[in-house]
């Protein structure tokens, strides 16, 4: 219980720490007595691209990684990655975005892990599977042959520097879906790593999910028992997406858009008829876009089953298999709704929690525990069992709450 | 109902603030333009630290008498807003700029001589 105190502070705007950042989410977690059970989070990030400088020495290609630590020295200018449009950061009014390079490291682990440990810790939450954040758009790159090399190298730098080290942080790691034949040596070089709990697409690309280029990757990833996640995001360049004009707009429509796409061709073509075994998880689209996808295709598929001739059931009852993270989980004003959705994704045993933090939408484990209509084991079955059966984790509870 | 000592008048420069713990309450303690408002700094969507974000006014849509959009700027209206994901309040109301049924709960503010004190 925290304790009661009087004080009174003034504010720094030349200072940050996580654990100071998020102290009403400590005083969440210490009201509902998280530290009892175990909290994994499926979708968190760091910033890759503060650590480019270690990143880009592990490019295979000595021209390659020449042009990458040149464009590096001169940020703001044309580089040799791509990125996107995207005022995540709200013009500043999410300000840990700008505050956190005032963080100062205290201790001798990598700054990435000594940051994420803090905010974990700071929320709740034992075992965080991280993601890159300006890599998401790498699927976009027009070079394919730099998605690979930044792609191996990424993943290099993590399991060495970061999951090698800590083994709270895990990851399912980037695929370079671009080039089937790269992604699947990307998983037998790296599937057996520690810290490897599977491996992500990231969602916002032009490659067809059925194609048979793919169907080895599939395979193996089945034999393997690896999970494969589709993690999502924009393109504000993408033909329809184009027309929108606020990042609201792109980020609401682009974030479901493209994990919509590849939904619709991994169920109508079959593939959980060819790899039943093989566990697939969509990652930060929230949840209403699975509820609607599932009453369309059903509609749909009962009149043009010719389509889909693999299929020995509704598509949704193969979507109702799948895995689904919550963030950004919308919370409408009749929690009826809610409940119907999680209804319809079979939420105790196939909805993960996961925070997306820092990004600007964040998630705390709150926004599971405090819903009205789960039961105490459906809430910790989303908010951490579910994950550690899928990932193999241990249930003991590692976690420091502040 | 008790008076807490939060700073001299001397001390808080218009636009500064402070945040008063009083027990399990938390407020944000705001002097903006000669007056003073005190509000939870607990956000009403997930509990961040309502009161210590950026102070930024309104954002307004420019609409023409003839309702063509002719770009934006920034209105009267200041608002306050929850760092950890941007929910906007009205630094005079604490209502919510997204939903005006939602307010934050406020607190008076009373000055004796150079004291400024709220009232919990």
């Amino acid at each position: 219980m925290d304790m009661a105190r009087n004080e009174v502070r003034k504010l720094r705007f030349d200072e940050f720490s996580a654990a100071k950042h998020l102290e009403h989410a400590s005083q969440q977690a210490r009201a509902r007595n998280y530290q009892d059970f175990l909290i994994v989070d499926v979708d968190s990030h760091h910033y890759e691209n503060e650590s480019y400088k270690e990143v880009f020495q592990y490019i295979e290609s000595p021209v390659m990684r020449r042009a990458a630590l040149e464009s590096g020295k001169r940020p703001g200018r044309s580089s040799m990655l791509n990125s996107q449009v995207g005022y995540q950061d709200l013009g500043g009014r999410i300000t840990r975005h700008e505050l956190r390079s005032f963080y100062k490291p205290t201790g001798d682990k990598h700054r990435d892990i000594e940051m994420t440990l803090e905010w974990m810790d700071a929320m709740g939450v034992d075992y965080a599977c991280l993601f890159p954040t300006p890599m998401l758009f790498l699927g976009l790159h027009p070079q394919v042959e730099v998605e690979v090399a930044m792609c191996t190298a990424y993943n290099r730098w993590l399991c060495e520097r970061i999951l090698a080290q800590e083994p709270r942080l895990i990851s399912m790691l980037y695929l370079p879906f671009n080039d089937p034949e790269a992604a699947y040596r990307t998983v037998k070089q790296f599937g057996d790593k520690k810290g490897v709990t599977g491996f992500m697409v990231t969602s916002p690309r032009y490659k067809p999910v059925h194609d048979n280029a793919y169907v080895k990757t599939y395979a193996l990833l089945e034999e393997m028992g690896k999970p494969l996640c589709f993690h999502a995001a924009y393109n504000w360049n993408d033909q329809a997406l184009s027309v929108t004009n606020r990042f609201i707009s792109v980020h609401a429509l682009g974030f479901m858009w493209f994990n919509m796409v590849h939904m619709t061709n991994w169920v109508v073509n079959g593939l959980p008829e060819r790899f039943p075994k093989l566990k697939v998880m969509w990652i930060e689209s929230g949840l209403t876009w699975a509820y609607s996808l599932m009453q369309r295709l059903d509609h749909s598929y009962m009149m043009r089953t010719s389509d889909c001739p693999q299929l020995k059931r509704k598509p949704s009852e193969y979507m109702r298999e799948m895995f689904y993270s919550t963030q950004p989980m919308e919370v409408p004003d009749d929690p009826s709704i809610l409940a119907a959705t999680f209804k319809m994704i079979n939420a105790e045993t196939q909805l993960v929690w996961s925070s997306d933090y820092p990004h600007w939408d964040f998630d705390l484990p709150s926004v599971i525990y405090d819903l009205p209509f789960l039961s105490e084991r459906a809430k910790r079955n989303i908010l951490g069992g579910n994950a550690a059966r899928l990932f193999g984790l241990d249930s003991k509870v590692v976690k420091k709450i502040p | 109902m008790a008076e807490l000592f939060v700073a001299k008048a001397s001390d808080i420069p218009d636009g500064d603030r402070r945040i008063v713990t009083a027990g399990k309450e938390e407020i944000g303690v705001f002097h903006k333009d000669g007056a003073y408002y005190a509000y939870s700094n607990y956000c009403l969507h997930a509990g961040g630290p309502a009161c210590e974000g950026l102070l930024i006014n309104r954002v307004v849509d420019l609409i023409g008498e003839d309702r063509t959009y002719a770009g934006q700027t920034f209105g009267d209206e200041l608002h306050f807003v929850c760092p950890w994901h941007g929910y906007e309040y009205d630094i005079k109301t604490g209502e919510c700029a997204g939903d005006r049924k939602l307010k934050l709960a406020k607190y008076a503010v009373v000055r004796r001589g150079d004291d400024i004190y709220v009232v919990v």
